[in-house]
């Protein structure tokens, strides 16, 4: 993806209008030489312009880069990984769903199970994935990726991108809340290492369903949260316009969330988000995997188990009084 | 005024005079309570006697976490643990208001720290730990001390090798606690893998209302699952399901029935039954794990 078919969001309005200046002034350029400088001058402060304007990212920018229509997704990811990948499909009990995606994958020299949300790129994917949403069917696929992982010692990578679990009926009759308990049950049973990324949005139990990892990683734009800044909103704000001051005060973003002690690594994005160069974003993201698998790879299995356990079992504030 | 104008005139007023019917306000509660379902006038104290069952409809009001203990655990065997945990302010998290003078305002009005009581006592004699929710106590939602306090009962009774029961009560995990209350769902359901590890009983009981988080981790976890007449237990809310299918949900959909119907739980217990099934289930299990071929095989070795 290159800069100019990146399409741009409302904070980078600005920006864009500097581009379309420069655009067209460089158009006269061949029968006006002089205007160089001024171009160039233009250029560095667009440059200028562009940085500051990434170094102050407001909470529901990096929700409108999370949610950014070309942000890479996991297939994107996964190709980029091991253009050999493998792709498995099914639960083996009805259903494949394709909100989630799972294979065999060589990171580098490591062999790794992996398993994704996937959003969908043409309209049409997006309506199989229903936006990112798995089903039930889609968590119990994973599930039985986890288990294939602990059974053949292989490690499990998964990236997360969804607003949540699909709301509907037929998800609800085959207990949905059921397959997000298990997986997270079963997750933190495992042991073989689980490292996650949060590529895009975590969206709730959804995205902690194939969450529990022993290192989590977010990509710097992404976000992760309890539940969209739109239903926070219009819950406690009674009202769905406050969803910037409902993102805000749920610290979604990644750094937030590092300085929170929740997650272990901020994945650097490319200059104005993934969507801007995924091969870039691809490969940060592998070079942090691999990192983190290294280590963990020296673990004995018992050893991944409680690594992972206490991670979770630490997760939380809360007072202690004496009385 | 002739006699029609005076009928009409009647009318109105008896129609006027009827929506004015008083509802169950606070004021009136003391001492009668208007069941929601039938619309029946009870007396508060028979309805308490009754376990907060309308005698009529069968309705199931909601319990508080202390009534429920009392109804399932034998009278003064119940001994809490973890009481003095209270919730942090991680995120300094602000709406309308801010979370510490709703944390205030909360324990005010239910009388409780937080949305769960964890403990151990008897039931019919046997020895179990239990965890009970409060929705009553900001929504019965999952902060960092409901997770804390489930996780540490479950670990409690892990250690102590004794069954565990906890009863659901909850709209989900707790907003104003962002992040950390997400994880809650994990450290939970992370405590209840190695209960089950150590081979032993969780009974879980779902309450009206059952939601979110609190269903997507350790409620939907049990060994055998119980759900109470008429409660509704979910995921996703009704409106939120309608707004994303665009269709209208059968009347019963998400009530324990529907689930019962759906393979969700194993039974929908009247709370009158509830403390005998549950003795029965501890019974059947706890005996289960001392083998009973073990007497037949020493008379084996013995011949």
């Amino acid at each position: 993806m290159t800069d100019k078919k990146a399409i741009p969001l409302e904070f980078e309005k600005p920006l864009e209008l500097l581009a379309q200046q420069i655009e067209a002034l460089q158009k006269q350029l061949v029968d006006h030489p002089e205007l160089e400088s001024d171009i160039n001058h233009l250029k560095k402060q667009y440059d200028n312009l562009r940085r500051s304007l990434y170094s102050n990212l407001s909470a529901s920018d990096h929700l409108a880069i999370a949610r950014h229509p070309q942000r890479p997704y996991t297939r994107d990811y996964f190709s980029r990984w091991d253009p050999n990948w493998m792709e498995l499909h099914g639960d083996r009990k009805g259903m494949d769903d394709p909100a989630m995606v799972t294979g065999l994958l060589h990171l580098g020299d490591i062999k790794v199970i992996a398993v994704g949300t996937e959003k969908g790129r043409s309209l049409r994917d997006k309506q199989q994935c229903n936006f990112g949403m798995p089903q039930p069917e889609g968590y119990r696929k994973a599930l039985r990726l986890f288990k294939h992982a602990e059974k053949f010692g292989l490690p499990v990578v998964t990236l997360i991108d969804t607003p949540g679990a699909y709301p509907g009926m037929a998800a609800e009759e085959h207990n949905q809340a059921e397959a997000i308990a298990v997986n997270l049950f079963e997750l933190s049973g495992l042991k073989v290492p689980v490292i996650a990324i949060v590529t895009g949005e975590g969206g709730s139990g959804g995205a902690l369903a194939v969450g529990v990892a022993n290192r989590i990683l977010m990509m710097e734009h992404s976000v992760y949260s309890v539940i969209s800044p739109e239903g926070c909103a219009s819950i406690l704000w009674r009202s769905a316009d406050k969803r910037d001051d409902a993102a805000k005060a749920m610290k979604i973003t990644a750094r937030e969330i590092l300085d929170l002690g929740v997650i272990d690594e901020v994945i650097e994005e490319p200059l104005g988000g993934a969507h801007h160069d995924y091969d870039l974003a691809a490969a940060n993201a592998k070079k942090a995997v691999i990192k983190q698998l290294e280590k963990l790879l020296l673990l004995s299995g018992d050893a991944v188990r409680a690594d992972r356990q206490k991670k979770f079992r630490d997760m939380g504030t809360f007072h202690e009084a004496t009385a | 005024m002739d006699l029609k104008e005076w009928f009409a005139s009647r009318k109105k007023q008896r129609e006027a005079e009827e929506v004015k019917l008083p509802l169950a306000t606070d004021e009136y509660c003391a001492l009668w309570t208007q069941c929601f379902q039938c619309r029946e006038l009870l007396y508060t104290s028979q309805l308490r006697q009754n376990l907060q069952v309308c005698p009529k409809c069968q309705y199931h009001f909601r319990i508080g976490a202390m009534q429920r203990i009392e109804q399932l655990v034998d009278h003064g065997s119940f001994q809490e643990i973890d009481a003095h945990l209270e919730s942090a302010d991680p995120l300094k998290f602000v709406d309308t208001d801010s979370y510490v003078k709703r944390q205030k305002e909360a324990s005010h009005k239910s009388g409780l720290r937080e949305a769960v009581i964890t403990g151990e006592g008897t039931i019919d004699g046997e020895r179990a730990c239990i965890g009970v929710m409060d929705f009553g106590h900001f929504g019965g939602s999952m902060g960092s001390v409901v997770g804390e306090k489930v996780a540490r009962v479950t670990e409690y009774a892990t250690e102590k090798n004794l069954p565990l029961i906890l009863v659901s009560s909850s709209g989900g995990a707790r907003m104003q606690e962002g992040i950390f209350s997400l994880m809650q769902l994990a450290k939970t359901s992370s405590a209840l893998k190695s209960f089950a590890d150590a081979g032993l009983l969780y009974i879980s009981i779902l309450s009206e209302p059952t939601y979110g988080g609190v269903t997507a981790s350790f409620a939907m976890l049990g060994d055998i699952q119980i759900a109470e007449p008429g409660a509704r237990i979910g995921f996703a809310g009704r409106r939120v399901i309608e707004q994303t299918i665009r269709q209208k949900l059968p009347a019963d959909f998400q009530t324990a029935e529907y689930l019962l119907k759906h393979g969700q739980v194993d039974m929908v217990v009247e709370r009158s039954k509830l403390k005998e099934k549950l003795a029965y289930l501890i019974k059947f299990h706890t005996s289960a794990k001392k083998p009973q071929t073990a007497p037949q095989k020493q008379k084996a070795v013995t011949r």
